[in-house]
Formats: structure tokens, sequence, C-alpha cells
């Protein structure tokens, strides 16, 4: 097994829905898919973003598009027009994801270098 | 097939956009999104002190600068630019066009501030759907409300021989679903293609956020971003569908740039909602089907629910954002007691805020505690403090305690800029449902 940050095999996009911000998570290969769907749960997602989300994490799973989308509530200080936050609209929270660290197998990994 | 082009993303999007899209190849269809949330209370206030104007005035100088283009290659366009007056919309569109001889179409009748308490007197009580409470307890202060319209009042209006339809509140899906529900014929309950135009428009709504904009993988290796080019619907009557963009632009279409933008703002994947229909995100099935081209197929619908959202502006007090920069040695250090005595000096004035909001950009303005402590080297650090209360006193008196800084706190300080900050009313969102019993879109047509 590999330690990787997610940044090494997903990439990502959020937005904003008043006070909860949204996370796609989208695997780089689809052999990476089931990796995050095992370890990049609602729970760690929740603890990981620890001191910005101040609500509730809900997690769905989009296997056709080897993505998951997470609803972060309450992480907008208010949301829209209301926040302070210099990111209003959780914009950069995808990439506050992507600096997760999750575990790999060495030949998945291995596999895609050779691969590229 | 028809080619269904979207050349705004929201109101402030680039200008050159929809002209480029309909300058460099060939398009049916040319839609505009201009109504961000918010948006709808500014035309409000804009129409208050003068009755002719509440509408995106973008979009009657595109108009104006495409109207040879627009007839000579006989494209029809359909955007939301009506704002809160999408009839002062037309009146300015026609005059742009000179009076070409093209049929405009106006869908009103999402504006419901008139009706807002005989449907509170009803029963129905339009709690805001993110916290539950019920309209009543900000009634006082609402100052604009509109129904999200969908395609079909669109496709009504192009029915009708509309080559322009003007819309005011409806919803960014629909501008693209309304000429695919024209051109196809599909029947209103015919859930799956009304899910696949659906998330067509959702993937093109954004304009160049799926044509690589923001698109995170690999993003040094986009080609020209200056001359990037917006998204294109090549849609098909079986609900097939390929999005694409003009030969010779820039930006990237792969199927990775495409999953992000379905992610975008996304809540439940399988339960979409728009009045049109419900669609399901996780049946969608992507190909990459060329350079720059995406083909979606497989796409899953449900029926429509029986209520519509509306969209609620009211006015929810004042803030105000100041900043200072700080630079090297101990930036951070500085930067974190300046904040600290600014705290104690707007304590000392007795002044009560909803919520103080401190922030050092360089540090941890995005990311939080997740960025880690910074290098104790870094170049400098911008404290950014923000204050909300409902009263404008306390947001007006914190707006004078920024400058006295840069010479009565720590040293080399720097970026006040312009002097003290300005005062913001906020205009917040109240997001709610009404049947769609109690509201009905109006579609009128007039010849130029």
């Amino acid at each position: 097994m590999a330690r990787v940050k997610l940044v090494q095999i997903a990439h990502a996009r959020s937005g904003d829905k008043g006070d909860t911000a949204n996370v796609g998570l989208i695997a780089l290969k689809p052999g990476y898919y089931p990796h995050l769907v095992e370890q990049v749960t609602a729970d760690r997602v929740k603890k990981h973003f620890e001191g910005i989300c101040l609500g509730a994490v809900e997690r769905f799973e989009l296997p056709n598009l080897g993505a998951l989308n997470f609803l972060l509530h309450e992480s907008l200080d208010g949301g829209g027009t209301l926040s302070l936050k210099t990111d209003a609209q959780g914009k950069t929270y995808s990439a506050a994801l992507l600096r997760m660290e999750i575990d790999v197998p060495d030949e998945l990994l291995s596999k895609d270098s050779v691969s590229n | 097939m028809i080619r269904i082009a979207n050349g705004q993303g929201f109101w402030g999007d680039s200008l050159e956009a929809p002209l480029e899209q309909i300058r460099r190849g060939p398009i049916d269809y040319l839609t505009l999104d201009y109504l961000a949330e918010i948006t709808m209370s500014i035309l409000q206030k804009q129409r208050s002190r003068d009755p002719r104007s509440g509408y995106a005035r973008d979009f009657v100088e595109m108009i104006g600068r495409g109207a040879n283009d627009l007839v000579t290659r006989k494209i029809r366009v359909v955007a939301n630019a009506g704002g809160v007056n999408p009839d002062g919309c037309r009146d300015a569109v026609a005059k742009a066009l000179n009076h070409a001889g093209i049929r405009i179409g106006v869908v009103a009748g999402d504006d419901i501030l008139e009706t807002l308490d005989g449907m509170l007197s009803r029963g129905i009580e339009m709690r805001n759907l993110d916290t539950g409470e019920p309209l009543q307890s900000i009634r006082a202060r609402v100052q604009s409300a509109n129904v999200y319209f969908g395609a079909a009042p669109i496709a009504d209006a192009l029915a009708q021989g509309s080559r322009i339809v003007i819309t005011g509140r409806c919803t960014d899906t629909g501008l693209v679903l309304g000429p695919m529900l024209h051109e196809f014929g599909w029947a209103r309950d015919d859930w799956d293609k009304l899910a696949a135009g659906t998330i067509a428009g959702h993937t093109v709504e954004c304009g160049a956020q799926c044509t690589g904009g923001n698109c995170q993988v690999d993003w040094q290796s986009i080609p020209d971003f200056a001359g990037i080019g917006y998204p294109i619907v090549e849609a098909r009557p079986d609900g097939t569908f390929v999005v694409t963009k003009h030969a010779g632009t820039g930006g990237r279409v792969t199927v990775a740039s495409v999953k992000e933008q379905l992610l975008y703002e996304m809540g439940d994947p399988m339960e979409y909602i728009t009045p049109d229909c419900v669609a399901d995100f996780t049946s969608i099935q992507l190909a990459q089907d060329g350079p720059d081209r995406v083909r979606f197929s497989g796409i899953r619908g449900k029926p429509a629910t029986n209520m519509y959202k509306v969209s609620i502006s009211y006015s929810a007090g004042f803030k105000a954002v100041g900043t200072l920069v700080y630079s090297w040695p101990n930036a951070y250090q500085k930067a974190k007691a300046a904040d600290a005595i600014l705290r104690r000096r707007l304590e000392s004035l007795g002044l009560r805020f909803d919520a103080i909001r401190t922030e050092f950009a360089g540090v941890n303005a995005c990311h939080g505690a997740l960025a880690g402590e910074p290098s104790p080297d870094i170049a400098e650090v911008i404290l950014r403090v923000g204050v909300r209360a409902a009263d404008k006193a306390p947001v007006e008196r914190f707006t004078k305690e920024i400058a006295p800084l840069a010479l009565n706190g720590p040293p080399t300080v720097t970026g006040l800029g312009s002097g003290r900050p300005k005062v913001e009313e906020i205009v917040a969102y109240w997001p709610a449902l009404i049947p769609k019993s109690e509201v009905s879109p109006r579609i009128s047509i007039q010849e130029t």
C-alpha cells in the first residue's frame, strides 16, 4: 500500500447552494474509484473539514462517472451574500478535499505510471 | 440535429463570447443566462428608480452588435435577460434591432411579489428550503419574489414563431431544453428525453466551465485560455447529444472537463429537480467522441413534481470587509497582532455584531486549518476582517477603525488602498416552493 494525497489520483469541483457547499470528487482512473468509495467516507470528510463544515456531511455515489458527491452543510458562514468569507461559495473546497490522504495498492500506482 | 450554443454563464461573463458563438461556426440557437440568485433584487431596485429599466442591459448591447449575423445566419436566441421587466427588455431589444421585422416572444408571469400575501393567507407558507423557517418571519423585508419557470413556455414561444425569446426568472436548464422541446416535438411527459435536455442544459449553463475553464486535470496544458471556446450542444431527437465547441477556439472538451461541470452545484444526483422533470445523473454515460467532443447517452428521468421553486430576496442587514497588508519579517505575527488590536478597539467602543470574521490571505483564507502553518519567512500576509450586523451604525463605525492601524499598530503595513471600506446592504436569498397551480407563465409575441 502507498499513502497518497487525493490530488494524485482524483480531481474535483465544488460549488454552493445557500449555506451548503458541494464537493464532487472524481477518480482520475477507473481503478481508483473503489478506493475512493471505501476510504473517503462522509465521516472522514466531516473530520477533514473540521472548523469549516459545522453541519452534517452527506455522500452520494455516481459509479457511472467514477465520482462521489459530498454535501457539506453549514460550511459557508450563512452562504451567498450573508457570508463574510473570501470563498463565500466554497469554490476552493474542491482543492481542500484533495489534501486528504488515502491508501492505494502499490501495483495500481505502478501500473498507471507504466501506462502513462 | 440542432446546435445550441451557450454564450453566457452568468451576468458579468464575457461580452465577446456570445458574438464568437454566432460568428465562428454554424449554430441554430444561442442561449444566454443572465440571472444569478440575487440579480433580481438589484434589478428591482433599478426599476424602482427608472420604470424602463430592470433587465440585463448587456443583452441589449449584445443583440445590437450581433444583429446582422443573427438575421443572416437565422439564429434564434433564448435569454433570461428580462429580469423584473421583460417587456422593457423587449422594447429595448426591438430598438437595438432597428425594427428588422424580427418576432420577439416574452415569457413573463414569474413575478409573484404582488401575490405573496394572498398565498400566505391561504396557508402557503413558503418555508425556507434550507432552514425551514416560514416566510412570515421576514415578510416585511422582502424585495423581490419570482418563480423559476422551465422549458415549456420557452418552447411555446418558439412554436409561435419567436426568433428571440426573452424570459424573466427561469431555470438555466430550461433555456437549452426549450429549443429541444420545440424542435423535436418531445411529449411533455417523455421524462427520459426531458432529463437528457435538462442535463445538456446543466452541462453548458456555466459557459466555459465545461470547456476547460476551471478544469483541474492537466490545466497547464489546456490550450489558449485567452481565446477559450464556449460550449455547443449537438442535440438529436433520440435524446443523445454531444457537447463540443467551435473549431479553432481555445480550451478543451474532455470527459474530465465535462464530469467536473456535471458535479458543479450538485445535490442528490438521482433527484435533480427542475420544473420540467427530475433528472438522474447516475444514468449518464459519457464517451470521448473525437477531439473536443463528448457524447452523452443513456439518460433517465422521472416525472416532474407539482411544485415550482421560488426565489425570494430580502434585506438582511449590513456588512463591511476591511483589509491591510503586512510584509516580512514576521508578517503573519504582525497581522495576527493587528487583528487582536482591532477587536479590542471594537469591543471598547461597545459595538455589537452578528458576526466578526478574520482571515489571513496567504495563510488560511481558502482552506482554514487544512493549509497548516505558514513559513516563518512568509513574504506578506493580507489581514482581512469582516463584520455583519442588522443595524448599519456599528458596521459604519467599524469601517473607520481599519485605517488608523496604518499608523498606530504593528509595523511594515500597507495596502490601505482607497481608504475606508464600504458598507454594503445585504440582500439575502430565500428559496421556497409553491404549488404549480398558483401561477402560470404569460407569453406575449410582438413583431418588431
